[in-house]
């Protein structure tokens, strides 16, 4: 691509900056509803509406716990009774071998272990982190996202993209920047 | 909050849990600022070099203590464990306050334990590294302790037994500090990013940058992220239960009379609560004065910490009426004189001074005006520490100096080593939490944020 002419560098998209979540969620509703698709928002705190205002679907994280949970069980009973039962069998005081009830408390423990594991690493996985770089980190104001500042993003993915910046002017933003890729 | 107050008289109005003028800025500002700043204050230095020191005595005891052998505690047969298991057991107490704070509130959706989560479980997660030592090194060659502990496949062929609870234990303990430092880790996550955006120096923005994974706050990482607290809550909640149940069946399990008591678990559990927010107090109170935090962990805080020690300390009591109830009632010989031997045996006076910290001193705790004094607040919650250590000493060496056969009784006296062990795990918790001051958000930014106006927001109408 060295021959084409240089251009403006690429957009990952524009930003618009709000004082308040209410502003944020206002703006965010406005947005959807006038048709744009690829549009994100930042807050420094959880906004519980605003997930389902602009990404309408809920996470698959809980179904993931449960399957961390019972495999846990799984394999805490499967360890106690291969040890117990068939690698090294003791008799304890003529108990049967397989005394499932002596089973349950690590059995118990190794399904928090593996559901608190899944929870907090499948957070982390299916929000994409570690992440170093992201280009909403190249605006300066961005570094306000994380103590008082709200921010809602149209990507230049987005078909209606041409408006965005004209439309978020409108959304009572306190200002609109370009996002550089 | 405030709302609800106009229509009460005035001595009835409660402390909000955030003091008027803060906004987002103001709370980032206050609470981020101390992790960041250059200046490492003089008292914190003074403090820091004491709490290294008993650390250093704690490096200096366990080292003499595997080249010489346990033999040079004052563990002996009959009482076979001692010092050991009751600082074992204190420590793990201890740590169950910052899990109830983080975890059972927060499903409670108790706004008030938001300004103090973050440095409770700290302390959760220290305490348990402190309580791991003793058990590990009690084995006597630690590097060796791998196999007696976890199930996994040794050159030996050897495996754990399962039916002991002392093996439900090591299940119990690691997984209560492997998820307590997961659920405190992913609590930090966005206040790391605070910490990267406002971060002074490149070094530091750099670090906090890493720690924080690239957090940005949109809209789907919260959403998850939300999600993923309110699980780690809700597992954690059972699991803290869980653990000083286990810790009890390693007595009640036993046979030893003053051992082997149904009551155990729910009486373990309540002490534990009790000993932990004793513990939340002696930190929050100079914490909050020495790092002008008075206006974001409020009197509102101290006055409830005091009302859950206060319940759980009731309960407690009750524990002790149902144990002598019990050998009275039991019609065994050997569990009444355990009983009679507890009260005017020869350790008689640990007895006696437990009953007089947590029975009778709490009953202060009814009373408003000592539960919004903080100096007086601070010398019963040491007091409540000490009560709670007896407590373990009065189970585990008065059941076993004196059990079913006269001629096996013998007295247990602690020798300098293990004071020196003990001492010198409390200098490695200082020290840690020190650290932890000094480096990290001691409060959660986000949280406390969540409870502002700012962050309210309308729901469509």
């Amino acid at each position: 691509m060295a021959d084409l002419p240089e251009t403006t560098p690429a957009l990952h998209g524009v930003m618009a900056e709000y004082d308040s979540g209410q502003a944020l969620v206002d703006a965010a509703r406005k947005t959807m509803a006038h048709g744009f698709t690829q549009v994100e928002a930042y807050s420094p705190v959880p906004i519980e509406d605003l997930n389902t205002i602009i990404h309408k679907s809920r996470t698959v994280l809980p179904g993931l716990v449960l399957t961390g949970g019972l495999t846990g069980m799984a394999t805490g009973f499967a360890l106690q009774y291969w040890a117990s039962v068939i690698e090294y069998p003791m008799n304890i005081g003529g108990r049967p071998m397989a005394s499932w009830t002596t089973f349950i408390v690590p059995s118990y423990e190794l399904t928090i272990l593996f559901s608190a594991l899944t929870a907090a690493i499948g957070m982390i996985v299916l929000n994409g982190l570690p992440q170093p770089y992201h280009p909403v980190f190249n605006v300066g104001r961005f570094s306000m996202a994380s103590s008082d500042k709200f921010f809602l993003v149209i990507e230049s993915r987005d078909p209606k993209f041409d408006a965005a910046a004209a439309f978020l002017r409108e959304t009572g933003a306190k200002g609109v920047y370009d996002v550089a890729e | 909050m405030a709302d609800l107050n106009i229509h009460r008289p005035m001595a009835l109005q409660e402390t909000p849990v955030i003091l008027p003028g803060h906004d987002f800025e103001t709370v980032t500002e206050t609470i981020a600022e101390i992790p960041l700043s250059k200046r490492f204050p003089l008292g914190w230095i003074g403090i820091f070099a004491i709490a290294l020191a008993g650390a250093g005595m704690l490096h200096m005891a366990l080292g003499y203590l595997v080249l010489k052998g346990i033999g040079i505690w004052g563990n002996q047969i009959p009482v076979g464990w001692a010092f050991d298991i009751i600082n074992f057991v204190w420590w793990i107490g201890i740590g169950h306050a910052g899990t109830l704070i983080s975890a059972i509130l927060l499903l409670f959706k108790q706004q008030w334990r938001m300004s103090i989560s973050r440095f409770a479980e700290a302390m959760t997660i220290f305490a348990v590294a402190c309580a791991a030592i003793f058990p590990v090194f009690h084995t006597g060659r630690p590097w060796l302790a791998a196999y007696w502990l976890f199930p996994y496949p040794n050159a030996m062929g050897l495996w754990p037994q399962f039916k002991s609870p002392l093996i439900w234990d090591v299940f119990a303990v690691s997984t209560y500090a492997t998820v307590s430092v997961v659920f405190w880790y992913v609590g930090l996550i966005p206040d790391l990013a605070s910490m990267r955006d406002r971060a002074t120096s490149k070094l530091k923005a750099v670090l906090y940058g890493m720690a924080s994974l690239g957090w940005r706050g949109s809209a789907r990482h919260w959403h998850r992220y939300e999600v993923a607290s309110l699980i780690l809550a809700g597992l954690s909640t059972p699991l803290v239960l869980s653990v000083h149940t286990v810790v009890s069946f390693d007595f009640a399990v036993s046979l030893i009379p003053g051992w082997h008591a149904t009551i155990f678990p729910p009486y373990f559990v309540a002490g534990a609560i009790y000993s932990g927010f004793a513990m939340v107090l002696t930190l929050a109170i100079p914490v909050r004065r020495f790092y002008g935090m008075e206006s974001l962990i409020t009197m509102r805080h101290i006055d409830n910490m005091a009302k859950v020690m206060l319940a759980t300390g009731l309960i407690v009591g009750y524990g002790y009426s149902m144990e002598a109830f019990f050998a009275w009632y039991s019609a065994n010989p050997h569990e009444q004189f355990m009983m009679y031997n507890r009260m005017f045996g020869p350790y008689g006076w640990s007895y006696w001074t437990l009953i007089s910290i947590n029975v009778v001193m709490i009953q202060l705790l009814w009373f408003k005006s000592i539960r919004t004094n903080t100096l007086g607040l601070f010398i019963m919650s040491i007091f409540v520490n000490i009560g709670m250590w007896l407590e373990r000493f009065v189970i585990i060496v008065t059941s076993l100096a004196n059990d079913f056969v006269p001629s096996s009784w013998g007295m247990y006296y602690p020798t300098r080593w293990d004071f020196m062990t003990f001492f010198g795990t409390i200098g490695l918790f200082l020290t840690l939490f020190l650290l932890f001051l000094r480096f990290v958000p001691m409060i959660s930014i986000f949280e406390v944020k969540t409870l502002l106006p700012q962050a309210k927001v309308k729901a469509e109408s």
